[in-house]
């Protein structure tokens, strides 16, 4: 395999200085998909002839002597749940069958401003809701690393297709752990930035105070140059901020002194000791790259996975109101003397699959009348010692290490039968999400069954530098970054 | 609060309110279902809370507000134009009849 085909960076630079056409890196993504697709079922639509014109224009471009975009000819694939113009969009719903957006996501105007060829649609759990990729209307996709497992989810087509090489970045969308879990399962990186990094313009959306956009790429330098293509104010989206995007910085990447660890023991004590050896064997090489490892707790973290699935439910029964069968996607076959609320019904109850449906019927419950107090209001006052918890640690470290998650990825089939084994392996990423933090899963390990292990770093808001230079440092010191499927291919 | 286990007739008023038109079976099994995971988040109940100012969103103070300005958006025909039914040349969707 070529060292290139796996990277923003190598393939960015080797279109920069015509080595390679973009027309040419764009057919060899899109014959891997091709090739892979039979076995991954990563993706929901492939837009080829779109991704070849995009290329096309890229190498027009450099021909007339204008400059490249930072991802110029880069190919990358986008979630199903972000809205990409005249390619079906469904967010893995049979209610969105035959959706085709009149509109493009703020994220894919501004991969397409950088130059980026956008090579088709990923497959992922239902409105992002789930951890393993299964709960999509166009069926699971399989783990690059072994068919039999889960690549992940909600995000696992936009993280396989990355894990096999066949493209070097997507993007997915990250509510309670989908980047950052199925990044650790198939062995490469997720970023999930700060809340209100990345527009929201565009995001089908589940749980508007949690849901971000971010990347999956190999090295924590290339989820730096796509986060900074993506981020930034957007005025479609009022909760996006003027922060200023990170820029990858090589030199503070070469070592970690003065940095300092924090690592939460008793929150991580029970995992899988494979992943316990994993994580173990990661601090002693930030250790060993400068880096301090000290001791922090997060009194209330227990209680994060409860939080979550009350605020995360109750948002999502709102957000999905809309799919009602009038304005876009399925509606149910009418009878003369079908009333509207009929319509409304049935639609939904047919158009949605199960998880989704358990979610709404959640969501609904804790925020009727008599419930609220006891439940959603509740769960928004420990959101917020969980906040402060975060706070504390941090104003005595740098970032909060821990696995990304409690075991290597688990068999495809082993958990849909019961939902709340399910939530509980999200015991890891979902905090991130209700503080707002930045967090970033890199691959660290591999479990004997040869299935990846993934470790988390936690930072400051708005310091995704820090999880960068962390993350670049130690992929200095380790080459699980560069571990490949047998899929990949030469 | 109350740890009565849902019941039927409860399942039937979530679904009534999320407009959920549930089959028998999902009934059952979203009644099984639910009532695990509400044992499950109830811990949460039991975490000291007094006097904490309930957290909606993180970062508020950062969100904009735009100008009172109309804006060019979605041409009609567009926003029609993934629509179940419609009527395309007078601008509207199409529903079941409501007023009789």
């Amino acid at each position: 395999m070529s060292e290139r085909r796996g990277h923003v960076v190598g393939v960015r630079d080797a279109v920069a200085r015509g080595e390679r056409t973009a027309a040419s890196v764009t057919r060899e993504a899109l014959d891997a998909i091709t090739r892979q697709e039979p076995s991954l079922a990563a993706f929901t639509a492939v837009a080829a002839e779109q991704a070849l014109a995009q290329a096309a224009a890229v190498d027009a471009a450099r021909a007339r002597g204008e400059a490249l975009g930072p991802l110029a000819g880069v190919p990358i694939a986008v979630k199903d749940n972000i809205c990409t113009k005249g390619v079906p969009t469904t967010a893995g719903s049979k209610i969105l069958a035959g959706f085709v957006p009149p509109y493009n996501a703020t994220v894919v105007e501004r991969l397409a401003a950088a130059g980026a060829v956008i090579v088709g649609k990923t497959n992922c759990d239902e409105f992002a809701m789930g951890s393993s990729t299964e709960n999509s209307a166009f069926g699971p996709t399989a783990n690059p690393w072994s068919l039999a497992h889960a690549p992940g989810g909600s995000s696992g087509g936009s993280a396989a297709t990355v894990a096999a090489r066949a493209v070097p970045a997507s993007l997915g969308s990250d509510t309670g752990g989908s980047i950052r879990q199925p990044a650790a399962f198939c062995g490469i990186v997720g970023l999930k930035p700060t809340y209100g990094r990345v527009s929201r313009y565009g995001l089908l959306a589940y749980a508007s105070s949690l849901d971000q956009i971010g990347p999956f790429t190999t090295t924590a330098e290339d989820a730096a140059i796509v986060l900074a293509a993506i981020a930034g104010r957007d005025p479609h989206d009022a909760t996006s901020a003027d922060q200023p995007a990170p820029v990858f910085d090589a030199a503070a990447a070469r070592d970690m002194r003065g940095l300092r660890i924090g690592v939460p023991r008793a929150f991580i004590e029970g995992v899988d000791a494979s992943v316990a050896g994993a994580f173990a064997a990661t601090l002693d090489a930030w250790r060993g790259l400068g880096a301090s490892i000290i001791d922090v707790t997060l009194p209330n973290v227990s209680l994060a996975i409860p939080v979550y699935y009350l605020i995360a439910t109750a948002e999502a029964s709102s957000n999905l109101a809309r799919y009602d069968g009038v304005r876009y996607g399925y509606r149910t076959t009418l009878s003369a003397q079908d009333t509207l609320r009929a319509m409304y019904e049935r639609s939904r109850d047919e158009g949605f699959g199960a998880e989704v449906k358990r979610r709404i019927m959640l969501g609904t419950y804790v925020l009727s009348a008599g419930y609220y107090d006891a439940y959603y209001l509740k769960a928004q006052q420990v959101r917020a010692t969980l906040r402060d918890d975060y706070a504390a640690a941090l104003a005595t470290v740098d970032l909060i290490a821990t696995p990304t998650t409690p075991t290597p990825a688990f068999r495809l089939g082993e958990k849909v039968a019961d939902p709340l084994q399910m939530y509980l392996a999200d015991i890891f990423t979902v905090s991130a999400n209700l503080v707002g933090l930045p967090a970033i899963s890199l691959p660290c390990g591999m479990s004997p069954e040869g299935l990846p292990i993934g470790c988390q770093l936690t930072a400051r808001m708005w310091d995704e530098a820090a999880l960068v230079r962390a993350g670049a440092a130690y992929q200095t010191a380790s080459d699980w970054h560069l571990k490949t499927p047998a899929l990949a291919g030469a | 609060m109350t740890e009565t286990p849902l019941d039927a007739a409860e399942i039937h008023r979530i679904a009534a309110l999320a407009h959920l038109a549930l089959t028998d079976d999902e009934v059952q099994l979203f009644g099984r279902q639910l009532n695990d995971i509400l044992e499950y988040v109830r811990q949460i109940q039991a975490a000291p809370t007094d006097g904490v100012t309930p957290m909606s969103h993180v970062g508020g103070e950062d969100a904009h507000e735009r100008a009172d300005v109309a804006q060019p958006t979605l041409e009609k025909r567009a926003a029609l134009g993934n629509a179940p039914d419609s009527a395309p040349e007078a601008g509207f969707f199409k529903v079941p009849r409501v007023i009789g």
